[in-house]
């Protein structure tokens, strides 16, 4: 690595997260994805069947295994939530980086605060 | 320049057409006015913090009581903690000079949010002046450390509660900051100035947003909680309680260590912007800086535990935070570096910044070092909590924040002011400062590998001697601290008128006007170069 | 200085902030798991004393004005203002319901003498303790985030009304609900953790 390793072809820079200065009216709203009811609809179906699910299964006995069943079904609705109401299904690469980013930086708080309290 | 100030006023003078006056700062949404807001807050902080400390060393000069009780002595360690650490150096850099920098440094009109900024900013007045209103009421001044460790702070009679909630204000400003940044980053960058062409101090501070954004919350919660344990005796962290006390610690090093970064990060990225203006040379290897800012961000939020190494925790946690503590060792070190390579056959033009921004790099390898040496489990536990991490810290906090902060007010003080202050006086404050600082606190490594603990008010005679240095060194550093403060100050009224860019830097600040107009630029500027191409850019002071 | 309307910046600042919300509440989830962790039998017998009834309904009540949220949104863009201004008001009364429901809730677990600090908390074990005062704290702290969230989904509504958020401008109205939706999001979770815990 040399230290010119700074000049860089002038291209445009059009990403997705050029600045509006770059894409010079990028400032409005209008013309947006909106959501089909029918998918939304769809979607509160899952999560209403979902919730069924998650409540009658408790008369199930799995051990250890129901919490994780319980959690499973709920980041199943959390995704559901997150990707259509949320609308991150539509959003662009760095929305979508940015929210993994923080589930993650959350699961390793409390991933890793387990290294000390599954051990002692 | 009178032509500039009659057509395009800078931001010090109001507005055509507007009357200016108080409420015009503090209700500004102008970045540069905000950012001179939080500059000016935070350097009366720093010199009150200043004033706690000496104090502080004053009274450990001697055994036995000096100038204070027990009681007071505990209060004004907690307070020195809090001030400094939540109302100087977290803000400090970022609020201050990434308010006014970085939207010129990407050739933007603004951050992305102005409203929001200024709210930041009152949220900050607000904390402080419930931090202060914390010592003068209830009973009495908290005196639980800076880190509010429980059972002691759920216990105490002291007013605790109003500080946690002072806290707690203070983060929220602390959020605002970097979600404006990282947005702005995103969103705001001039046409051609892409991600590789960003400055290096933004980089730094895109780093530093997002620890910002993703630590401070967990700060947040953890002081609420003790609220929560004082107010409605919830005591999830009391054993009596089935609550586990260490969890605390847990939770609290989860923001703490990560905010480690957010004080040291923006200071990299000042100095980053000081060396190669004054080597006349690009920065060696801006890639790996730009990215060890963000892999620091990263790893960094993976070595919380290494401050509980002697807390009980599981051997296990242990084992794998010692390790993982090492991690974090590389990319730093990867910075420091490329920071001596920039200099390698550079050159070199001495001046008053680049004398900070070595004093730094050499204070920050000692602090850095010595980290390691309390990040492996095996050495911590016979120096944990004594003065080799008060002097470890400090060499990191102080050494390196507080001298890339002052690197970073004599390099943009021509650029703020239009004026240059006295350089010979800002070179001898520099050394004065350096030896003070030196003198204050190394002895404290060989105190506390003796076996000093820290945050005592009366201790063995034995350690006598090394007190004795160290507030010595406190007097030196103040008398440093105030002559570089003075000159700055005299500079500000009679230093000499300079032009735009009296350093010769290539970013985009030192191109608009010294002080920048409101609007920042009279056109949208189009970036065709990065940030430290000094083809053709002279100093034209 | 000119007005900057910036859409998609607008919405990366909403979701900066909603991830300081999902850390908030992370350090709270990080207590509970250590927690179920170390007292699992506890948390079992002592989740059989909340109201499975309330905790459904009050599920149900929270996903469903998540949906009327994402139609309010989808009928602004079509330029269906009117419904969509009914819409979000259905969404602020299921607020209102879901707080109503809690506001039961609770007052019968106060009325059992059950809560934070109360002689018959301290009487439980301790992992039964933990575990109420967790749930008091969560369910507060989720509580405070529903009144804020439809407070802001009613001044929402009055920007509709007054012709400050419209079809074409409506990244307020897109924010809020980005808020709405995160209430329920950690609801999602509360739900099993709380009433389903086994
Ligand atoms: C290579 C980098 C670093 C390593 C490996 C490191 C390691 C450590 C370790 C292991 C401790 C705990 C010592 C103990 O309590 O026994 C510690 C304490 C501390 N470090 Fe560092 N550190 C590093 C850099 C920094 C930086 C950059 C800062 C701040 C700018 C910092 C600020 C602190 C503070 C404030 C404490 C003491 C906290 C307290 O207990 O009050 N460190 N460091
Ligand atoms: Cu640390």
């Amino acid at each position: 690595m040399t230290g010119h390793d700074i000049k860089y072809d002038t291209g445009p820079d059009t990403g997705p997260d050029a600045g509006p200065n770059a894409v010079h009216d990028a400032g409005h709203d209008a013309g947006h994805h909106a959501v089909p009811v029918r998918t939304n609809m769809l979607v509160w179906a899952a999560l209403m069947v979902l919730t069924a699910i998650t409540v009658s299964v408790t008369s199930f006995d799995f051990g250890f295994l129901n919490v994780v069943v319980a959690l499973t079904v709920a980041t199943t609705k959390a995704g559901l939530v997150i990707l259509w109401f949320m609308h991150l299904r539509y959003e662009g690469r760095v929305i979508r980086l940015m929210v993994f980013t923080a589930f993650f930086i959350l699961a390793i708080a409390i991933g890793f605060t387990f290294f000390d309290v599954a051990y002692r | 320049m009178s032509a500039d100030a009659h057509d395009h006023p800078n931001f010090f003078q109001p507005l055509p057409g507007t009357k200016g006056g108080i409420a015009s700062w503090i209700f500004s949404t102008d970045h540069k006015r905000i950012g001179m807001l939080y500059l000016y807050c935070i350097v009366a902080m720093f010199l009150v913090g200043l004033t706690l400390g000496f104090l502080i060393r004053l009274e450990l000069i001697a055994p036995g009581r000096t100038i204070m009780g027990p009681q007071t002595y505990n209060a004004l360690f907690t307070l020195h903690g809090v001030v400094m650490i939540f109302l100087v150096v977290i803000p400090s850099i970022p609020a201050a000079f990434g308010n006014i920098f970085l939207p010129i440094q990407i050739g933007a009109e603004d951050v992305s949010f102005p409203r929001l900024n200024i709210f930041s900013w009152w949220l900050y007045v607000t904390g402080a002046v419930l931090a202060v209103v914390s010592l003068v009421t209830g009973k009495g001044a908290p005196d639980t450390g800076w880190t509010f460790y429980v059972p002691f702070s759920a216990v105490t009679t002291t007013n605790v509660d109003v500080a946690v909630i002072a806290v707690f204000i203070l983060g929220f400003s602390s959020i605002l900051t970097g979600l404006n940044f990282i947005t702005t980053l995103h969103r705001l960058r001039a046409p051609g100035m892409t991600w590789t062409r960003l400055p290096l101090f933004c980089w730094s501070l895109y780093a530093t947003g997002w620890i910002q954004v993703l630590a401070t919350p967990v700060l947040g919660i953890t002081v609420l909680l003790i609220f929560a344990e004082r107010v409605l005796g919830v005591g999830l962290f009391d054993p009596s309680r089935g609550g586990d006390p260490i969890l605390y610690q847990h939770l609290f090093w989860i923001y703490s260590h990560p905010a480690v970064y957010i004080m040291i990060l923006p200071a990299m990225g000042v100095i980053s912007e000081i060396l190669p203006v004054f080597a006349r040379k690009p920065i060696f290897g801006y890639k790996m800086i730009a990215f060890s800012s963000l892999a620091i961000a990263f790893a960094g939020s993976l070595v919380w535990a290494h401050h509980m190494f002697v807390s009980g925790m599981s051997d296990t946690a242990v084992m794998v935070f010692s390790f993982l503590t090492f991690v974090v060792a590389i990319p730093s070190a990867i910075k420091v570096f490329n920071w001596v390579s920039t200099l390698y056959k550079g050159s070199i033009r001495v001046e008053p910044p680049l004398w900070y921004a070595l004093a730094f790099i050499f204070l920050f390898s000692i602090g850095g070092l010595t980290g390691l040496v309390l990040g492996s489990a095996g050495t911590d536990v016979h120096v944990h909590d004594t003065y080799f991490v008060v002097a470890h810290f400090h060499y990191v906090i102080f050494g390196g924040l507080g001298f890339g902060l002052f690197g970073a007010m004599h390099y943009w003080f021509p650029k703020i002011y239009g004026r240059m202050y006295d350089k010979r006086i800002a070179n001898w404050s520099c050394l004065i400062a350096f030896v003070g600082f030196n003198i204050l606190y190394f002895p404290m490594f060989i105190i506390g590998l003796q076996g000093m603990p820290r945050r005592y008010y009366d201790y063995l005679p034995k350690y006598a001697e090394g007190h004795f240095i160290s507030t010595m060194g406190s007097w030196v550093l103040a008398t440093g601290l105030l002559l570089m403060f003075w000159n700055l100050w005299r500079g500000i009224r009679h230093g000499k008128p300079v032009g735009r860019n009296p350093w010769g830097a290539a970013t985009l600040e030192w191109m608009v006007p010294s002080p920048p107009p409101h609007h920042n630029f009279e056109a949208e500027p189009v970036v065709t170069h990065g940030p430290y191409d000094y083809t053709g850019v002279k100093p034209d002071a | 200085m000119h007005e900057h309307r910036d859409y998609e910046g607008a919405k990366i600042g909403m979701w900066l902030f909603l991830f300081t919300e999902v850390l908030l509440f992370g350090g709270l989830f990080l207590l509970y798991a250590v927690y179920l962790h170390r007292y699992p039998a506890e948390f079992h017998a002592a989740g059989k004393d909340l109201s499975r009834i309330f905790g459904t309904a009050n599920t149900i009540v929270l996903i469903s004005s998540s949906l009327c949220m994402a139609l309010a949104i989808s009928a602004l863009q079509r330029g269906k203002v009117l419904l969509s201004q009914r819409l979000v008001l259905l969404t602020v009364a299921m607020a209102g319901v879901f707080l109503v429901n809690k506001f039961f809730e609770w007052s019968a677990k106060i009325g059992h003498g059950i809560y934070p600090n109360s002689p018959g908390l301290l009487a439980l074990p301790p992992g039964e303790m933990v575990f109420f005062n967790l749930y008091y704290l969560m369910t507060g702290l989720h509580g405070i985030h529903v009144i804020i969230g439809g407070a802001v989904l009613l001044y929402g509504w009055r920007l509709m009304r007054a012709g400050r958020v419209t079809p074409e401008h409506f990244v307020f109205l897109e924010n809020g609900g980005l808020y709405w939706h995160l209430v329920d999001l950690v609801w999602i979770y509360l739900f099993p953790l709380f009433y389903l815990v086994v």
